[in-house]
């Protein structure tokens, strides 16, 4: 039995069972953050406040909500758009950050490949953070068939087919993912369990797992320069806040944290309430029907660079070329051959890959999202085509890299 | 250590603003061609040249029109000679009530279809010679005297008995231009009228089946049952509907639906009543909306404020 | 020096700002947790009461729950003591009874003996006489009396009419 005190407050009471001091000076006080930083680094924080927004917009969706085929698309158009007090409220909140985060996830993975955040030390952060990504899509493609518009239904059959892997034909795995011939109550009723129950356990379960891989390596900071963090705490704690090269996590960096969720806060309300057709596509306000295909069907903005990945080759190519495409950023850690973990603008081509990708990514996106025909389908095959070739070249790229 | 804050900034705003642009206005206008209203103008229809007499007109609706033969005047008392279903199976469509097709409907419109219903309606390629298919509304013949005048009265007389413009509602100018073919589940409206609320699952299943025998002669008249609207105005948007209204052609070559002939009141109220069941809290979307951001943008402010507190000693 | 009671300050203020926040999207919350205006406008029974047969019970439904409705034969209602015309519903001449059908022991639902004119509560033995009052344990009171609200020659279960009124404050009846 380990030894205890009479507790001589209610504060050393919890400090005696619970270390709660400890925990406030490793997670808060005292865990020191670079000051060479700029707000990039607070969208980790615009991610939790989105998330929390997610979840908790998800809450009050769910009160409601009926997971049938025959009742899902009125419980939502109906009963909470209409009936529900502010649940008009909630689903806006919750299509708009589903979308948003996205862009907040691209702007955040970039900074990291920009600054090389995920080199020397660091590689856990990425790879746990490339599994959110991936998380997160699942998420959103599982939320996305809910409603149960034509483009959910639409989505649904198309993803799902492409598991049966082309020339392989297997189509009984398709079958049994849908859980039934076509999407219907089965496919509904399992992507409804993985959206509300399995999927969120795994996204709060991998964000602990990034937090912690970020713990020990620290946070990176603008010139990449590695900082003696405890000499600079303790020039901190003995007074030299200017001079130190670091400060707290709370509350120094949690303030300049605030204050660029206030920004993006406004943004985000404004799409909220004033413009949030871009997450909340019209053709899913069509009621799912079977025998009727949309005349133009898409992804999720954020789902559109991969999937014109998939489109401009033969199904077989296509297939393996979307695989290598979710699969290779995962790698980034490994082929990237440099030693240099500096920031993209002192690494000589590295800084033409990273905007070649950058700019590759955005031109697969457009053209994802515009019928594959003429001019659109030749820009969108050459930029599948750069976007394989940028990842070979990146290992040759790297290994020839001067020495910073 | 310059700050790059500003530049960083710019960088990504830009960044985000073209994949916006590309992926929304451009994707769309890509996909959907353009169509230009003319504003309910029916440029296509003749002028009206003659200054119609109610009084004759009602001659002529009641009489020599043989208007009361299909359709209820209910504001004169005038019944319909047959109930919604025998109707819908008889014509492919209940007739409309002309109460208030004075005021609901253009005047140039009226003039044309009493003369010639196909070609005001835009279906003549439906009812072509070769399909042998006679549209239900027979055109108007003449009474003995000058034609154009005689409809003239009819017309006249029909806007004579009509409500005033400023109280049209929405429900009145939807459910006669549209109600007829296209239900409106969100507001309890079907091709046979509201719904009302049932005590017994019996009376209830027995209208419900009513609408299903309208619904069904309504789908053999047209080809395809006319989609329920309640969500129309979210998927497809003001525009689209207010330029198909207008012209159905334009948007969907060799349908089925009629151009209604609405003018643009008729239209606006039309839109309304599809908004009142499509984005029914949109009012208070507004007004909730200016408040959030006024509180939000005071949020950011004082964000603002404590972050500048704090790194006044960090600087 | 540092200005420490300005920048205590600022993150209170802050605090405050957000918590304001905070307690609206609360109120948000709690609205959304209301029932639905479709529930509340089924909280509404509408009885004709021109529609029912001397002395036979109907089983009405209000708010999910039972009511019986019995019209009294003119025999009966002039047997009716002071106690039992207090409980009765008198409309266009004519008495009814109008209460819960739920046994307000435990709720279960009495049976009426038309022959005997009483109800008997099968899963304790309880009993009501012709008015719903109790006559025999372990029923604490007499069958309650949704509220009402005479209208013509309807009855309008739900809303709170002159009569209903006048139950409540004599003691006669519970709010439902």
């Amino acid at each position: 039995m380990a030894h205890f005190t009479k507790a001589t407050s209610i504060k050393d009471w919890l400090n005696q069972r619970l270390a709660i001091d400890t925990v406030e000076k490793v997670m808060m006080s005292e865990y020191w953050i670079p000051k060479n930083i700029n707000f990039l680094w607070a969208m980790g924080m615009v991610l939790v406040i989105t998330f929390a927004l997610l979840l908790v917009s998800g809450i009050f969706l769910l009160m409601y909500y009926v997971p049938t085929t025959a009742e899902a698309f009125n419980s939502v158009n109906y009963t909470i758009m209409r009936e529900v007090d502010f649940g008009w409220l909630w689903r806006h909140v919750h299509g708009v950050a589903a979308s948003v985060v996205f862009l907040i996830i691209y702007i955040h993975m970039f900074t990291g490949i920009y600054y090389g955040s995920y080199k020397k030390g660091r590689e856990m952060i990425w790879i746990s953070g490339m599994l959110l990504f991936v998380a997160f899509s699942a998420e959103a493609f599982s939320g996305y068939m809910l409603p149960w518009g034509q483009m959910s239904y639409w989505a649904g059959m198309v993803i799902t087919n492409l598991f049966a892997g082309g020339s392989l034909h297997a189509d009984g795995l398709v079958e049994w993912i849908r859980g039934d011939y076509v999407p219907a109550q089965a496919f509904l009723g399992r992507f409804f369990m993985l959206h509300v129950l399995l999927i969120p356990l795994a996204i709060m379960g991998l964000i602990g797992l990034h937090f912690g891989a970020l713990r020990v390596p620290h946070v990176n900071n603008q010139d990449g320069e590695e900082i003696d963090f405890d000499a600079e705490a303790k020039k901190y704690l003995d007074g030299d806040k200017a001079g130190s090269k670091v400060m707290r996590f709370a509350n120094d960096f949690m303030a300049k944290d605030m204050m660029v969720v206030g920004v993006y806060l406004v943004f985000f309300f404004y799409l909220v309430f004033y413009n949030y057709g871009f997450a909340m596509d019209p053709v899913n306000f069509d009621p799912a029907d079977g025998l009727k295909t949309p005349a133009h069907i898409y992804p999720e903005w954020y789902f559109l660079w991969s999937y014109e990945i998939l489109r401009p080759f033969s199904t077989d190519i296509g297939l393996m070329a979307f695989a290598f495409a979710q699969v290779i950023f995962m790698m980034l850690p490994f082929l990237d051959r440099s030693p240099n973990s500096v920031p993209a603008s002192r690494r000589g081509l590295f800084r033409i890959w990273f905007w070649a990708l950058l700019i590759d990514m955005i031109a697969l996106t457009a053209m994802g999202k515009l019928p594959p025909e003429g001019i659109f389908s030749s820009i969108g095959l050459y930029a599948a085509l750069i976007f394989i070739a940028l990842w070979i070249a990146l290992p040759i790229i790297t290994m020839f890299e001067k020495k910073v | 250590m310059k700050n790059k804050e500003p530049l960083i900034l710019a960088v990504v705003v830009i960044f985000t603003l073209v994949v916006y642009y590309l992926v929304e206005p451009f994707a769309h206008a890509q996909m959907h061609k353009h169509i230009e209203g003319e504003g309910f103008a029916y440029s296509d229809l003749p002028a009206v040249t003659k200054t119609g007499d109610a009084a004759r007109g009602q001659e002529l609706v009641m009489g020599a029109g043989a208007c009361v033969g299909c359709h209820s005047i209910k504001v004169v008392d005038m019944p319909a000679p047959m109930d919604a279903v025998s109707s819908a199976q008889a014509y492919g469509v209940n007739p409309p009530d002309l109460s208030n097709a004075g005021v609901i409907f253009d005047e140039k419109f009226l003039t044309d279809l009493i003369k010639n219903p196909t070609h005001a309606l835009m279906v003549e390629h439906k009812y072509t010679p070769e399909s042998g298919k006679m549209h239900p509304m027979m055109q108007f013949y003449g009474a003995g005297g000058d034609i154009d005048q005689e409809v003239a009265d009819m017309v006249a007389y029909l806007k004579s008995i009509a409500i005033k413009p400023e109280e049209l509602t929405p429900a009145i100018a939807f459910e006669n231009a549209c109600g007829r073919c296209h239900s409106v589940g969100y507001e309890r409206w079907t091709q046979i009228g509201s719904k009302p609320m049932f005590k017994h699952k019996k009376d209830e299943l027995a209208f419900d089946i009513k609408v299903i025998e309208y619904q069904d002669a309504l789908t053999a008249y047209m080809g395809k049952l006319p989609p329920d609207l309640s969500m129309y105005i979210r998927s497809r948007g003001e525009h689209f509907i207010n330029t198909f209204i207008e012209n159905p052609q334009s948007h969907l070559e060799g349908t089925a639906m009629p151009r209604v002939g609405v003018t643009a009141e008729s239209a606006e109220k039309v839109i309304e009543y599809l908004e009142d069941s499509g984005d029914t809290k949109r009012h208070e979307r507004e007004e909730i909306g200016v408040n959030v951001m006024i509180y939000i943008v005071i949020f950011a402010i004082f964000a603002l404020l404590w972050k500048k507190q704090v790194w006044r000693d960090l600087h | 020096m540092k200005d420490n009671s300005r920048r205590g300050f600022m993150g209170k203020a802050f605090g405050a700002v957000a918590g304001i926040g905070a307690v609206a999207s609360l109120y948000a919350m709690k609205k959304s947790w209301d029932p639905l205006p479709s529930v509340k406008a089924a909280g509404f029974t509408t009885l004709d009461m021109s529609a029912y047969a001397e002395n036979e019970l109907v089983t009405e439904k209000w708010r999910g729950k039972p009511v019986f409705v019995l019209k009294y034969t003119p025999a009966m209602t002039a047997k009716l003591t002071e106690t039992q015309k207090n409980r009765t519903i008198m409309m266009n001449g004519e008495a009814y009874l109008v209460n819960l059908g739920l046994c307000t022991h435990l709720g279960c639902i009495p049976s009426y003996n038309k022959s005997e004119e009483n109800f008997l509560c099968a899963c304790h033995g309880g009993m009501y006489d012709i008015s719903g009052d109790v006559t025999k344990a372990p029923p604490p009171r007499g069958l309650d009396i949704p509220p009402f609200k005479i209208d013509g020659n309807t009855l309008v279960l739900g809303e709170e009419g002159p009569e209903y009124k006048k139950m409540l404050e004599d003691g006669i009846t519970l709010k439902a």
